[in-house]
């Protein structure tokens, strides 16, 4: 088990000095840079800028200089918003998307499982179809659609839920709602398809011949066999999930860290891209740790190393 | 009729696929005493578990019982709910099914799924439960039963699970075990074992089996009486002996001569039952093994023969064993 431990926190280094590699290297590539912006600044300030966060010195040293600094914890200062620390911003916005995030998870899993395993339970009937036409729309509506419908209808037309900001519950309703909705459409089919597979296991038939009944069989027998697909898509959901979406959190104007990689990325300011960058890798390490320790819990069959 | 532990009266079932309507059962009667072993012998397809699912009430959708009437220990399960069934599945009535390998749930402890069983049905609590489970695991010969119960499925080999099920299927003694192909899944020396077993716990439990199965050497060393299957109706029916020494249906013959005999000590082919079974959404109007019967007459193809009834309870229904009774009366 410690040999295991060990393995897979040397792997998950690996893993995120990986990314950072290839994020500063593409980042340096993409032509522009954090000073050359549409307001003129007198040459002499460039490369009095320049020096100072080191973007003079040659890419390789400014490389290992980077890892160098960010091996201690120190991830430098935001190349564009003067005065404070890539650490600073991740932390006091991540908690804000990480909310919302949260809560969009819980409710896509909580409504996903169910209405899938419905669906399967019911295959072919009105109900299946009925689920089987919003896990379609889920998944192909994109976000900043339903965003503007949520936001025109409840918020301008009806006034029930605010369009921005977020200090009461009644705020996460509508970014909640509109992160939500693709994973859970996206659970829903995983859950119906593995559970119409397990349906027909005989295990199943198994168990009815036992004397189970149905609800138990379903939710003893059949469950645990057939969440499986779905732990393995909801890991990495929940790391994207978590960290943000920009385009929700710019339509409902919530100070959360996802419109923090988009904008960063605009402005190419190094540092912030490089921060969050890693810091979701981070997330999405840990995640998949998380998943495959649940998956040994769920399935016994499923070995570690 | 009281002195039947299963009494199956011209069940008739068929499934309502989008084809059609398939005729699985055409008229089976099946009477069973306490303690009796009754194999099923037949082809794929000719109605042999669905005879004995049906029993249970695990009909498999889109299957519906449109004739006959079925008793079992008493119950009439042509109208019992489901919630009645559950009552006596597992408890009255259990099966052990054709593959152990996936017939147990991977996910769950033996000792769990063993027993699930005890507590659906007694009202055992968790400790004389697992005591339970232990005393069944020993039953049926599975050495360690303490670290066996804590083991998953996947950790014992195919035979040591068929046990397991039938660990299971005892787990309330029941009256009946259908054993629906118990040993298809299994190796040879491991087959002998299972079938020993079967027949020792039999003998220990005083329980009725339904041996459900397409090996005839199976058969011949477990059953007292063999029904014959043929497209969802029972051609010939009778003793063992009679089934092996004296069989009346040519499907019957056929089957015994497609198998080797160790007593012939002679070269001797084996001969194969030509063509294929028959479409049961089209079922012939007569006899229908009629269409594969090497002495086929024009009246096979025309009208289902009667019964003909011999010594004991033996019977079948052929053609040819009509026209020679007929013959030999005319005879007389």
């Amino acid at each position: 088990m410690t040999k295991y431990v060990i393995k897979r926190i040397f792997m998950a280094l690996v893993t995120i000095w990986a990314v950072a590699t290839i994020t500063f290297f593409l980042m340096n590539m993409v032509p522009g840079g954090p000073f050359l912006s549409e307001k003129a600044i007198s040459p002499q300030a460039q490369a009095a800028l320049e020096a100072k966060y080191g973007l003079d010195k040659p890419l390789y040293e400014q490389y290992v200089t980077y890892l160098k600094d960010a091996s201690h914890g120190d991830f430098g200062d935001s190349l564009k918003q003067r005065g404070r620390s890539v650490m600073g911003i991740i932390l006091t916005k991540f908690p804000v998307s990480a909310r919302v995030g949260g809560v969009a998870i819980l409710v896509s899993l909580c409504i996903g499982i169910p209405l899938g395993c419905i669906a399967a339970l019911n295959r072919g009937k009105v109900l299946d179809n009925l689920i089987s036409v919003i896990a379609t729309g889920g998944i192909a509506i994109p976000s900043f659609v339903i965003c503007t419908l949520l936001m025109y209808f409840f918020g301008v037309r009806l006034k029930v839920f605010p369009t921005f900001g977020l200090s009461s519950w009644k705020h996460y309703v509508m970014p909640v709602i509109s992160l939500s909705l693709y994973p859970m459409a996206y659970i829903m089919r995983l859950m119906r398809s593995a559970m119409l597979d397990v349906l027909g296991q005989d295990y199943m038939r198994t168990a009815r011949a036992k004397g189970v009944n149905q609800f138990k069989s379903v939710f003893k027998h059949a469950l645990r066999n057939a969440i499986l697909p779905v732990i393995t898509y909801v890991g990495p959901m929940t790391a994207y999930t978590l960290v943000g979406s920009f385009i929700v959190e710019k339509i409902f104007t919530i100070p959360g860290l996802g419109s923090e990689f988009i904008g960063s990325i605009t402005s190419r300011d190094y540092t912030l891209i490089m921060g969050t960058t890693i810091f979701l890798a981070t997330i999405m390490v840990i995640m998949n740790v998380i998943v495959d320790i649940i998956y040994k819990l769920v399935d016994p069959r499923i070995k570690l190393n | 009729m009281a002195n039947y532990l299963v009494d199956i009266k011209d069940e008739r079932l068929s499934f309502f696929t989008q084809a059609g309507e398939v005729k699985a059962l055409n008229g089976v009667s099946i009477q069973l005493k306490e303690g009796e072993v009754l194999g099923i012998v037949g082809e794929s397809g000719s109605g042999k578990s669905v005879t004995a699912y049906s029993l249970m009430g695990l009909t498999a959708h889109p299957g519906k019982l449109v004739g006959g009437s079925l008793d079992f220990n008493g119950h009439h399960i042509n109208d019992m709910t489901e919630k009645e069934m559950r009552k006596i599945r597992g408890n009255e009535v259990s099966i052990i099914f054709q593959d152990p390998m996936t017939s147990l749930n991977p996910v769950y402890t033996i000792g769990n799924q063993i027993e699930e069983a005890i507590r659906l049905h007694t009202d055992k609590d968790k400790k004389q439960a697992h005591e339970r489970a232990r005393e069944l695991l020993e039953l049926v010969g599975i050495n360690e039963p303490e670290r066996r119960l804590k083991q998953y499925p996947h950790e014992l080999s195919g035979g040591m699970r068929q046990r397991v099920m039938i660990a299971i299927a005892l787990a309330c003694e029941p009256k009946l075990l259908i054993a629906d192909e118990p040993t298809t899944a299994l190796d040879v020396t491991i087959q002998a074992q299972i079938l020993e077993l079967m027949m020792e716990l039999k003998d220990k439990l005083g329980m009725a089996i339904i041996m459900i199965t397409h090996d005839l050497g199976i058969v011949a060393s477990t059953c007292e009486k063999i029904a014959v299957m043929y497209a969802g109706k029972i051609v010939e029916y009778g003793s063992t002996d009679q089934i092996f020494y004296e069989p009346k249906h040519e499907y019957t013959k056929g089957l015994l001569k497609s198998v080797p005999r160790l007593e012939v000590d002679e070269y001797e082919r084996l001969v194969p039952i030509e063509g294929s079974p028959v479409d049961m959404l089209n079922p012939p109007k007569g006899c229908a093994f009629a269409p594969r019967c090497k002495s086929c007459m024009k009246i096979c193809l025309r009208e289902m023969p009667p019964v003909s009834n011999f010594e004991g309870d033996h019977y079948t229904q052929c053609w040819l064993v009509q026209k020679k009774e007929l013959e030999g009366g005319m005879q007389q």
